[in-house]
């Protein structure tokens, strides 16, 4: 939609072993300023390997990984136009540390080494808290949250920045479908006002009514393109082995999971 | 009991301590927030290795003890990394690797080392001006590294990962943390003993973890903690005629006793603080 824009990621035939495991193969997928993109796909499709492929979490075997048209490494000062939401599961809710000093973290890095946080950054931290609708909780320790709840304080971290696109890696999991529909109106509300979302999720019923964007995932990439050309049974076929099908429900198809193969709820 | 400040070796253990209560206490809260503990507990060993090079060269111990356990915790962080062997693993080999050559150093000596003894358990007496300079300069440099980096540092032990995607140094930092961890080892190392340092990096930081969910709150507390242990501690083993270092763990378990059985969390938290599924 905003063609002179740089693509905020862009992998290129790239593969990602873990030792003798093949995780990724062969995906080639650009992520254009200003998509709503779901990237979709069973537990173990190698989802989150994408994201940290192309966040340069993690090395790829082959094929090239570029970030605002460079390679991760080089991202320098450039890392604050990204927003990474990580799997709220990975945040030990013991940490002795409150809501606002979390949200502060995103602000460390244009802050500077050794340069201390100013008003400003503190500013910043409260917007993002406010963006997301927690602004009440930012004395909170962070164990004292809902899920639904973390996940935001995460959101705000990730705003905090000030980023032209946002990553969240599954924030469906762990959590109850309203959390979920009300994180992705609020994820809407980015995307509108211009920001490029991507979101790793296995839960494809809630996720495709809110997206531009699909990316079907199983190892290798299945399909990408508009929600309602792309999840079409035969594509739901191949990534989930049968086990699910389509419900017609307004506009775009809803998916009903028989069984999901490998995974525990 | 005042008048035991008037010795000259009892001003220096009291400034050893309060050295000691302070560093170990600041470094602390990272081991306890970030599981270091048994990477603590093995350089801590390997310190012996250093320690009897020392001797067997005819260097400063302390000094000697300074290189080896930075070598050691660089090995170890390295070895995890390259060997894809775990962490904990490498640590396993590099504890047992590095006492096993203090061993063999001491048998190259040819003759039995009282003071070695005194590294072994801790020493009041035997701190001298000398161990005392080494000591400071070791904390200041441990102390103006946690302050200069103090944001860095909480970020990667809360969340390595977004760290690393925010643009901070993430694998750098935790070396340097792993750097200071090891100075802060060495510069306790005399008072307290090779075996028990280890200790002080633990708990007194697991005590205050018990008692506030702020951050740096739990460093003003681990510290406050520290100093009434290691000086309490000093006092107490002047006193009653007991080994120091062991006197200032004992009087630092007393404590995470105590503030396990006063913490605010466990009475609001309850029995299952890892409520994240739902």
């Amino acid at each position: 939609m905003n063609a002179e824009r740089e693509p905020v990621v862009e992998l290129s035939h790239v593969t990602v072993r873990y030792r003798d495991v093949v995780a990724l193969e062969d995906v080639s997928l650009t992520i254009a300023a200003g998509d709503f993109l779901a990237v979709l796909g069973p537990n173990g499709s190698g989802k989150t390997t994408l994201i940290k492929v192309a966040l340069g979490l993690v090395e790829p075997a082959e094929g090239t990984v570029r970030l605002f048209g460079r390679a991760p490494q080089d991202l320098g000062k450039d890392w604050s136009r990204i927003g990474y939401v990580p799997q709220v599961s990975l945040i030990d809710p013991r940490f002795p540390i409150r809501v606002l000093d979390v949200v502060l973290m995103g602000r460390y890095a244009q802050v500077g080494l050794v340069r201390r946080m100013s008003r400003k950054d503190r500013d910043a931290a409260r917007l993002a808290l406010e963006r997301v609708g927690i602004a009440n909780l930012a004395g909170r320790q962070i164990g004292r949250l809902s899920g639904g709840q973390r996940q935001r304080v995460l959101v705000a971290r990730a705003l905090a920045s000030e980023p032209e696109a946002l990553i969240l890696d599954e924030p469906t999991t762990g959590v109850d479908v309203g959390t979920t529909e009300s994180l992705f109106e609020l994820l809407g509300g980015f995307h509108r006002e211009g920001l490029t979302v991507v979101v790793v999720s296995h839960d494809v019923g809630v996720v495709a009514r809110h997206v531009t964007q699909v990316a079907c995932l199983n190892r290798s990439l299945i399909v990408h393109g508009r929600p309602g050309e792309v999840l079409q049974p035969e594509v739901l076929d191949c990534m989930y082995g049968g086990a699910a099908a389509l419900v017609g429900h307004g506009e775009l198809p809803h998916m009903v999971v028989h069984r999901h193969p490998g995974e525990r709820r | 009991m005042l008048d035991v400040l008037g010795y000259t070796f009892m001003q220096r253990a009291l400034l050893a301590s309060v050295l000691i209560g302070t560093v170990t206490a600041v470094i602390g809260v990272y081991v306890v927030l970030r599981g270091m503990a048994f990477i603590g507990a093995g350089v801590a060993h390997a310190s012996f290795g250093g320690v009897a090079l020392g001797f067997l060269l005819g260097v400063n111990p302390t000094l000697a003890a300074v290189f080896f356990c930075l070598a050691t915790v660089w090995a170890i962080a390295w070895t995890s990394r390259r060997a894809e062997v775990r962490e904990d693993t490498a640590i396993g080999v590099f504890f047992a690797a590095t006492m096993a050559l203090g061993v063999l150093f001491i048998g190259l000596m040819g003759q039995y080392n009282v003071d070695l003894f005194g590294y072994l358990f801790g020493s009041v007496l035997s701190v001298t001006r000398q161990d005392l300079w080494l000591s400071g300069v070791l904390g200041v440099v441990v102390l103006t590294i946690v302050g200069l980096f103090f944001k860095e540092l909480l970020f990667i032990t809360f969340d390595p990962e977004a760290a690393q995607v925010s643009g901070i140094p993430v694998r750098r930092l935790y070396m340097l943390l792993l750097t200071v961890m090891a100075l802060t080892i060495v510069l306790s190392l005399k008072v307290v003993g090779i075996i028990l340092v280890s200790a002080m990096l633990v708990i007194p930081a697991a005590s205050a973890y018990q008692l506030t969910e702020d951050f740096r709150t739990m460093m003003v507390l681990a510290v406050a903690i520290g100093n009434v242990s290691a000086v309490g501690g000093l006092l107490l083993s002047y006193r009653l005629d007991t080994a120091s270092g062991a006197t200032m763990v004992l009087s630092a378990t007393a404590f995470f006793f105590a503030s396990t059985l006063l913490s605010p969390r466990r009475r609001e938290a309850g029995p299952s603080p890892r409520g994240v599924a739902k």
